[in-house]
């Protein structure tokens, strides 16, 4: 028994069943990947004034990523391309490039979390945050107000950690972005540069403190939703290849075609979560 | 019945060449996917057999059976949740169930006028030394005594919704038919994917195990609704935060972080903040380890309770169904059988089409909807809980800013497709029975196809109608009841193609027929009573009452389950090469009828005078809007149970029909789509020569033919073919060589 | 009055507000409406049934109906949906979300859902309702009123029970503290969803005095079904007297229903 079009096209359709099937895989994430930013877009928009942070991640970070990806996108192409031309070294080389370029995202992708593990934001009541406003002033800290919770929101990062017994918080905190070529208003001297200074706020002051993770606020929670999921769809698509690159010669050496076929539909797959990424760069990291 | 068709005894198809080898017999374990039919065919073990078959037909046997007997699991909590509602507070044991056996008894015999009216039976105490049964299986926390707890009562409700939706109908209606049924009714082998759907099935398998696993977790099951709504259900069942846990399977081990500069540590390049985070998450592992080992027993880590592992478990359930659903619509397009085009696919392989649409488009949002519960669970964040809630007096400490409504609209956009989900495949299944007991095609083969698409396509716009009090503007509620109204149109039309088609037929009352019959006047009560539901100003009046149980019960109960047991009579010889019982399927079918509308019927009844759903005293709190339908509980519980009860005979017939049923020829029904002219059971790659289609699905009674069908395989005995119904008289068979 | 003889026989709560006729004279249109389509339906499935049955039909017709009518009868089903929506739904929809009554005797009260249990908060002669804190919540102030707020000091709390005087218009803004409730009075023809974190109004115009229940029609937890509370419509001046007693009780400063300037 052999199921028909495995490998061959079905003349009306055209398509082999694999490449139909991973179409129709794909439609279902992208409803997937749709919901989660159809939420995202509910929650920017319902979001208090001053909850939503901006310019928190590194847009370096994320431009390497998209590059990254961009280009291990281009290498799949190659490596399907190879093995259409039936070179299967050719083909291996390819693949390993794709699957290191994988890799290399995670990495990247590690870092950043991490960066927000070790980053803290403190909620100041705004009846105690005369006390620091003005230095938070001098030294050019970001500052958000959030009117409707009556706090101050500083964020950065947590020197005394250690210390359990300390009765206060000190804190190197963010400084305000400052687009490039900025000139301070008249009457207000200049952004006080790269210098880091210590703030210590007492713990009596705080209405809330804790690392930037999901429960932290919701920006942060759908972001780590999301690239979580997006990770999780790059390890899955790394395991994929790495299934071919090791027991692929088996195939290949029965069915090149068939193994080109398979080849292509993980190409296409990971074409996508290429794709999930061009949108999520500028929804998470640009605005 | 004496309707069976004459020939039945007979093999009846002409095109099919009886094979050589005697099939149907020895297979007591009637597993239609293995047989001895002669194709090239190595031995496969037991397990590969029966366990882990790539075989559709094995498949779809699998489910059927794992789908019944879910089914009648979450038809069992529902009878405790009766008893609840018809006794509150009382004790369910041996005792107390006695005395209101004997009291009906003697009820009866009191209108009979056999004796005097009994008086109430008390209330017997539970015996702390004999605990109940009930007590023994679901723990003194949930059953102490044999009393439902109010936690355990929503338990049971939240359970209920949840095993008869995702693990009942669904894994029946659409898995389990469609599996064994569509690739025989397109004239195909398997399915396109076969290791895919042993996938399916095996994530299936766990997320059932999951979902009945959890009743056993410290504190219980889900018990926030088969919706789930939050914030309700983000905050039920003590949910943790392990966030360091997340965050070591982010890093787990992240030797490749440990030596990344560190912003935190400025001037000290040997820093090592990634072991840090890593041994956070170890050590609390080794603090949960440590307890279980001071206790010397088990200790459940406390963050995976009820509410989590339905999440997990649904999650498990949405994969397998999306990769069911990619093999199916894949499967249907790529492998019909030379000369199937399009319009020649049976009605049942059109529902299963966009039953597999719908469920690939509308699951995935409520995926990601469960992804994000999960986080709000475990990883301690609000994306569905605003800012300044307060518990138990007590504010809650979250980031907030998230939204509850967020949830609904997600479940939602999932929960209306999936409505369509449970119910298209049930109207296939009837447009099949109805076509072969009407010895006629159906009336309107077109339109409803085409209604088919409508519907589809606008269950997917119109989810917000489960929302109308959620406070909605006159704009948005008009949009969303306008589209509620236009659903009924295609829903009305097929409904309507399916009752014109028997006019001018020949009915015969067969087994599936039965079941048709009633049917199709019940789910037309379902249907019509959604009318005052469209509407947001009566809905306003009867949302969440039990005019509501009662109308979507109308529509899932006696309508799909229904459809159902029609289908498992219609296909039960083609799966196991025996016929079941006809005596035994009305024994089953006409008390199931009945007690079927005594349970919902008086439900409009509640519901119009004000009782509103999930209440665990059943409505007694609430004494001056019930009073006068207050009494209907204790009749539809009983009602209930003896439905229960009416379900014997059938689980009888269906055991014992499958080694004892009358043997019965290839094409028992006489009917004319492609699996009757495969053998009976089918064996592994079902037919025993390549498949050329030459007309419709319901050539039923052609005028000029010897028999009353003309089955889709049969060559043209001469000169064209007739022109049929909408069918292209001209043989336009695709031109692809079909490769055996 | 108006015609609804199906729906009282079918046991209907009876209707005790303004705006519910309206929404029972389209529940009564509504089953009317289904019940001769059933008939209709059902008789013409029994007669098909009986007349093609294979011993009176024994050779079925390839053909079938050939009659328009079930394509023009649908047509007709959907030109009457179009016109209940349209000439009834809408508009009474409209009427209840987009019209709000305005003047001197609007009673407001704020319906805020806690597991289990309704408080009323009324705003008092000033029409305004006091500042909420959630910090300030105790066991005497489950609301956390914040009174030395100028729009505080006449609100009076109540706690599972709703006083209203008959005939005047009553606007609810509907609240919650935790979960998902729902403020529903089966007898006014009035739901609403207490959604946590918004307050969303809703009214009605009483017209029979009488004591009626006031349902938790949302799963909000364990104590979902004995989250009952009171709807007490009387004359004006015995809910004057009622005031001024809750308002002895939860500290607000109001004598005769009028504030009291502190």
């Amino acid at each position: 028994m052999e199921i028909p079009y495995t490998f061959t096209a079905r003349p009306d359709t055209g398509l082999y069943n694999g490449k139909l099937g991973i179409w129709l895989f794909l439609a279902s994430e992208v409803m997937l990947f749709g919901a989660l930013f159809t939420s995202y877009l509910f929650m920017r928009l319902g979001a208090d004034p001053g909850t939503w942070p901006t310019h928190i991640q590194s847009i370096p970070l994320g431009f390497t990523n998209t590059c990254i990806l961009l280009f291990s996108s281009i290498t799949m192409v190659y490596a399907w391309v190879a093995l259409k031309e039936r070179k299967f070294n050719q083909f291996r080389v390819w693949l390993v490039i794709t699957i290191l370029c994988g890799f290399v995202f995670l990495y990247i992708k590690g870092t950043e979390y991490y960066s927000k593990y070790i980053h803290y934001g403190v909620l100041i009541k705004a009846e105690d945050f005369d006390k620091y406003s003005g230095e938070f002033k001098k030294a050019d800290v970001m500052v958000n107000e959030i009117p409707t919770q009556g706090v101050f929101e500083i964020r950065g990062h947590w020197e005394n950690k250690t210390d359990k017994n300390a009765t206060y918080y000190s804190i190197i905190p963010d400084k305000n972005f400052h687009p490039i070529g900025y000139q301070p208003p008249p009457g207000e001297t200049a952004p006080s540069g790269d210098e880091e200074q210590t703030f210590k706020i007492d713990k009596a002051d705080v209405e809330r403190f804790g690392n930037l993770l999901p429960n932290y606020g919701t920006y942060y929670a759908i972001y780590f939703t999301v690239t979580g999921l997006h990770a999780m769809h790059i390890i899955g698509g790394c395991v994929v290849m790495l299934y071919f690159l090791i027991l692929g010669s088996k195939l290949y050496r029965r069915n090149p075609e068939q193994f080109a076929n398979r080849i292509e539909v993980t190409g296409i797959f990971w074409h996508f979560v290429d794709l999930v990424w061009i949108t999520v760069f500028p929804i998470l990291y640009l605005t | 019945m004496d309707d069976l068709p004459p020939s039945a005894e007979v093999s009846a198809a002409p095109t099919h060449v009886p094979p050589a080898q005697g099939h149907g017999e020895g297979h007591g374990d009637g597993h239609g996917g293995h047989d001895d039919h002669g194709h090239e065919h190595h031995e496969l073990g037991f397990i590969r057999t029966y366990l882990f078959s790539t075989d559709h037909k094995t498949i779809g046997i699998q489910y059927l059976i794992a789908g019944l007997i879910l089914l009648f699991f979450g038809f069992c909590l529902m009878l405790l949740m009766r008893w609840q509602l018809a006794f509150p507070g009382q004790a369910l044991t041996w005792a107390n169930a006695h005395n209101h056996i004997m009291y009906q008894v003697k009820e009866v015999c009191y209108h009979l006028g056999l004796c005097r009216m009994p008086t109430t039976p008390l209330p017997v105490p539970p015996d702390p030394n004999d605990p109940p049964l009930l007590q023994i299986i679901f723990g003194d926390a949930q059953m102490p005594g044999g009393i439902m707890t109010p936690d355990f009562y929503n338990t049971l409700g939240a359970m209920h919704g949840t095993i008869m939706v995702f693990f009942g109908i669904v894994p029946v209606a659409f898995a389990a038919f469609g599996n064994f049924v569509m690739p025989l009714q397109i004239g195909t082998v398997d399915m396109a994917f076969p290791r895919l759907n042993l996938g399916s099935i095996v994530l299936f398998a766990i997320s059932a195990i999951l979902m009945l696993g959890s009743f056993f977790v410290p504190g219980g099951a889900a018990k926030s609704g088969w919706t789930s709504y939050t914030p309700l259900a983000s905050i039920s069942d003590q949910p943790q935060m392990v966030v360091p846990y997340v965050l070591s399977i982010f890093h787990v081990i992240p030797l490749w972080l440990t030596f990344m500069p560190s912003g935190a540590a400025p001037g000290n390049g040997l820093h090592l903040p990634g072991l840090q985070v890593a041994a956070d998450g170890l050590h609390l592992f080794r603090l949960h380890v440590a307890s279980w080992h001071a206790g010397h027993s088990f200790q459940w880590p406390m963050w995976l309770t009820g509410q989590s592992v339905w999440i997990i478990a649904m999650a498990f359930n949405i994969t397998s169904s999306l990769l069911s659903s990619v093999n199916f619509i894949t499967t249907i397009v790529q492998l019909r059988a030379k000369g199937l085009n399009w319009m020649r696919l049976p009605f049942f392989v059109w529902t299963q089409f966009m039953t597999a649409f719908l469920l690939l488009l509308a699951f995935p949002p409520l995926e990601a909807a469960a992804l994000m519960q999960l986080m709000d669970r475990l990883a301690g964040s609000s994306l569905f809980s605003p800012t300044g809630l307060v518990v138990n007096g007590t504010p809650l400490i979250n980031g907030g800013g998230g939204s509850p409504l967020l949830w609904q609209h997600l479940f939602w956009f999932l929960g209306h497709p999936e409505v369509y989900v449970l119910i298209l495949p049930g109207l296939g299944i009837i447009a099949e029975v109805v076509a072969n007991n009407a010895r006629k095609p159906l009336w309107g083969y077109n339109q409803m196809v085409y209604g088919l698409f409508a519907l589809g396509f606008l269950s997917m716009v119109v989810w917000a109608h489960h929302m109308y009090l959620t406070g909605m503007g006159t704009a948005i509620s008009a949009y969303f009841q306008l589209v509620t109204i236009i659903i009924s149109v295609p829903t009305i039309l097929i409904l309507s193609s399916l009752i014109i088609s028997l006019w001018g037929g020949s009915i015969r009352f067969t087994s599936p027929m039965l079941w048709a019959t009633a049917f199709l006047p019940l789910f037309g009560i379902g249907g019509l009573t959604g009318i005052p539901l469209a509407f947001n100003a009566p809905d306003t009046f009867l949302h969440d009452s039990y005019y509501i149980i009662a109308h979507f019960h109308y529509v899932i109960a006696p309508g799909t389950i229904f459809a159902l047991f029609a289908g498992v009579h219609y296909w039960y010889p083609k799966a196991t090469g025996r016929m079941m019982s006809e005596f035994w399927n009305k024994v089953h079918f006409w008390p199931t009828m009945i007690l079927m509308n005594c349970v919902f019927f008086p439900m409009f009844l509640q519901g119009m005078a004000g009782m509103h759903r999930r209440m665990y005293d059943g409505g007694a709190t609430y004494e001056i809007l019930n009073q006068n339908v207050l009494h209907w509980n204790v009749f539809i519980s009983e009602a209930a149970w003896l439905m229960g009860l009416a379900q014997i005979p059938f689980i009888i017939n269906f055991c014992f029909s499958w080694k004892y049923g009358r043997k019965v020829s290839d094409n028992p029904w006489e009917a004319t789509t492609l699996e009757w002219s495969a053998p009976s059971p089918p064996p592994h790659g079902n037919f025993l020569k390549p498949i050329v289609v030459y007309r419709g699905p319901y050539e039923y009674s052609v005028p000029g033919d010897s028999t009353d069908y003309t089955p889709q395989d049969q060559p043209p005995s001469h000169g064209p073919i007739p022109i049929s119904g909408p069918f292209p008289a001209e043989e336009r068979a695709i031109g692809i060589p079909h490769l055996h | 009055m108006t015609f609804a003889l199906l729906i009282e026989a079918l046991g209907i709560a009876p209707n005790a507000s303004q705006h519910g006729y309206t929404i029972d004279s389209m529940l009564e249109m509504l089953h009317w409406f289904m019940l001769i389509l059933f008939v209709g339906w059902g008789s013409f499935f029994a007669y098909t049934l009986w007349r093609f049955h294979h011993k009176k039909s024994p050779k079925a017709n390839y053909v079938g109906a050939t009659s328009h009518l079930p394509t023009k009868l649908e047509g007709g089903v959907l030109v009457l949906e179009v016109i209940l929506l349209m000439a009834f739904a809408a508009p009474i929809w409209a009427s209840r979300v987009a019209s709000w009554p305005s003047g001197p005797d609007v009673i407001h009260v704020r319906a805020v859902g806690e597991q289990f249990l309704w408080n009323f908060q009324y705003s008092g002669a000033d029409g305004k309702f006091g500042r909420l804190d959630i910090h300030l919540i105790s066991p005497s102030n489950s609301l956390g009123i914040d009174r030395t707020d100028p729009d505080a000091f006449d609100d009076v709390v109540t706690r599972g029970e709703m006083h209203v005087p008959i005939d005047h218009p009553i606007v609810v803004d509907v609240m919650s503290k935790d979960v998902i409730h729902d403020f529903c009075i089966p007898n006014m023809r009035v739901a609403q969803d207490a959604i946590p974190g918004s307050s969303i109004p809703t009214w009605f115009v009483p017209v029979k005095a009488g004591t009626y229940e006031i349902v938790c029609a949302q799963l909000c937890g364990n104590g979902h079904s004995s989250m009952k509370a009171t709807l007490v419509v009387e004359s004006e001046s015995a809910y004057r007297k009622w005031f001024d007693q809750m308002a002895k009780l939860s500290g607000a400063k109001v004598i005769d229903g009028q504030p009291v300037t502190p």
